[in-house]
């Protein structure tokens, strides 16, 4: 008896409406010919060759891309064995304060986060620029990424990984050949995830950054502080197309991958 | 072998106590400090080479004259209540947003539900600072939604909107609308139809079925998605310094202008440590949630 009122229908169109027009304006506009955001003057993809020839930019983007690259590269490392103890082994000492750092971050509020890990570098003389930002971002991102792998952890059978050793398996073939195939989806899932929060971070990386290395986000932001530009209509664009594909493809893939789970189950079954 | 086991545990264990709890216990410690004019500003530093003369000494020059200066000063009391207030009517109104959105989409046809489920996620993962960019343009006085009005003739002087608290809370209920929607529609889309069945074979309207069955048992869904907006939107940064005013006072804007402007770590430090314990009680509240909808569950 689900069906669709009135009601549900206008709600949808408009809750919808609500979410992608800001954006496609923001599209539309990043082809105006004129400077003037708000005021069309024509078809016109000049922004973005401006857009390719700013350095600076091109400067960001690349800090930005390396910084994402290994910091969720690392944070899935860590994220992944933070889930699998915190899953498989019992109990362990100090094990609630080990939960209680991988679930504080997820509610930090970015201000107090960046602001502690500033202080943190100072205090050890580090100095500020990828490294910090990555160590910053591995931090947070792992915390995600092990909620994501620690939920597939729990739904799948244990005794699939006992029956391994049994047969006579390492603990680390076990995990290598059983474990870490049942759980690639959601590790694959916390990869992307760690990499967009790290890609889109603008506070933490404020904080964390050093007059020699300048993220996207943070240049982003001090442009955007002066005022609309189509330039950065134009970013958005390239960001939103990227960020889209991106989602899209995964989903088609996991749903595949899904489909055919279920058909080999019912295979075997 | 007992060594990898080991090591499993170690390498998590020892990055977060390293990155996250010494770096918030070194904000607890510069919150408790003098404010100095040097590079870093603030004065004591712990050092353990002096033994224990030296952590006494350390002890002895902690005080809450930071915390006595918040409470003198009426711009944290303000920011703090504000922030509050802002995070709480925000919440209200992404609930009345997102309901009815999720409502729909629970409704929907099942061969639609992965696409309507596509687009509420797609803007969760495009990029934060961009979705707040896109209203600077559609709320600015020459924007797209004065041009509007005036070109449909409701209004003949563009509003004021950019730079208020108005364009915060449209900022708000905009970026933190999927949040809002998924938990609501994950517990819409689990409910047992035949209770609705149930309930109009028994003389209740579509109405009053909705009333008796279907918003109860959302309440889960409903709290989580309060929690998941709430908490985040408290110490929310990007929207109140793009979107808002000078006027609009958010505490986690004056965290970051003590501490980039006034370059007053201890002050910045005492803010953040206020927040928190502002925090933490909607956190546990929100872990209880969790907690009881988990048992529930299994």
């Amino acid at each position: 008896m689900r069906r669709l009122s009135p009601f549900n229908i206008v709600s949808l169109t408009l809750g919808f409406a609500f979410l992608y027009i800001p954006m496609l304006i923001l599209i539309i506009f990043s082809f105006n010919e004129s400077k003037l955001v708000t005021v069309w003057a024509g078809f016109s993809t000049k922004w973005y060759g401006e857009l390719l020839r700013n350095e600076a930019f091109l400067d960001a983007a690349w800090v930005t891309l390396q910084v994402a690259f290994f910091s969720s590269t690392l944070a899935t490392v860590l994220g992944t064995m933070a889930a699998y103890v915190l899953v498989r082994r019992g109990r362990f000492f100090g094990r609630t304060l080990f939960s209680g750092m991988i679930y504080a971050p997820l509610v930090m509020p970015e201000v107090i986060t960046g602001l502690s890990l500033l202080l943190l570098f100072i205090a050890i003389g580090l100095d500020r620029g990828v490294l910090t930002i990555v160590l910053a971002h591995t931090t947070f991102s792992m915390c995600y990424v092990s909620v994501v792998v620690s939920s597939r952890l729990i739904t799948f059978d244990e005794s699939l990984e006992e029956a391994a050793l049994d047969l006579g398996a390492t603990q680390w073939d076990a995990f290598k050949s059983v474990t870490l195939p049942i759980i690639a989806p959601a590790v694959i899932s916390g990869w992307l995830l760690a990499f967009t929060l790290s890609l889109d971070d603008l506070v933490i990386a404020s904080f964390t950054a050093g007059p020699s290395a300048t993220t996207l986000p943070i240049k982003i932001f001090s442009s955007v502080r002066l005022g609309v530009s189509p330039e950065i209509n134009a970013l958005s664009t390239i960001i939103i197309a990227i960020v889209a594909t991106g989602v899209i493809t995964a989903s088609i893939i996991s749903k595949r991958a899904i489909t055919r789970r279920q058909q080999e189950e019912q295979a075997a079954a | 072998m007992r060594f990898t086991r080991h090591l499993l545990v170690a390498i998590p264990y020892g990055w977060l106590l390293v990155l996250f709890l010494v770096p918030f216990l070194i904000v607890l410690k510069i919150s408790l400090s003098d404010t100095a004019i040097a590079i870093p500003p603030y004065t004591p530093t712990l050092d353990l080479s002096g033994g224990w003369a030296a952590v006494r000494d350390f002890f002895s020059q902690l005080d809450f004259e930071n915390f006595v200066f918040l409470t003198d000063d009426d711009l944290y009391w303000k920011a703090y209540l504000s922030s509050l207030q802002i995070a709480f009517f925000s919440t209200i109104f992404t609930l009345l947003v997102g309901f009815p959105i999720a409502y729909g989409m629970a409704n929907a046809p099942d061969e639609w539900r992965p696409a309507l489920m596509m687009l509420v996620i797609l803007p969760f993962w495009t990029s934060f600072l961009i979705r707040v960019y896109a209203w600077i343009g559609i709320l600015s006085t020459e924007g797209f939604l004065n041009q509007f009005l005036i070109g449909i003739g409701l209004i003949s002087e563009p509003l004021t909107i950019l730079n208020t608290d108005i364009a915060v809370y449209i900022g708000i209920v905009y970026t933190y609308l999927p949040f809002m929607i998924l938990p609501i529609y994950a517990t819409l889309e689990r409910m047992d139809v035949s209770l609705l069945e149930a309930a109009e074979d028994l003389g209740c309207s579509r109405r009053q079925a909705f009333w008796y069955v279907t918003a109860p048992l959302s309440r889960p869904g409903v709290i989580a998605g309060c929690f998941l907006v709430f908490i985040p939107a408290l110490g929310e940064f990007v929207i109140p310094s793009l979107l808002g005013g000078s006027g609009t006072l958010m505490i986690g804007k004056v965290l970051w202008e003590e501490f980039f402007s006034n370059r007053d770590w201890p002050v910045a430090s005492a803010v953040a440590i206020i927040l928190l314990l502002i925090l933490i009680i909607p956190i546990i509240l929100f872990q209880r949630n969790q907690q009881a909808q988990r048992e529930a569950d299994g």
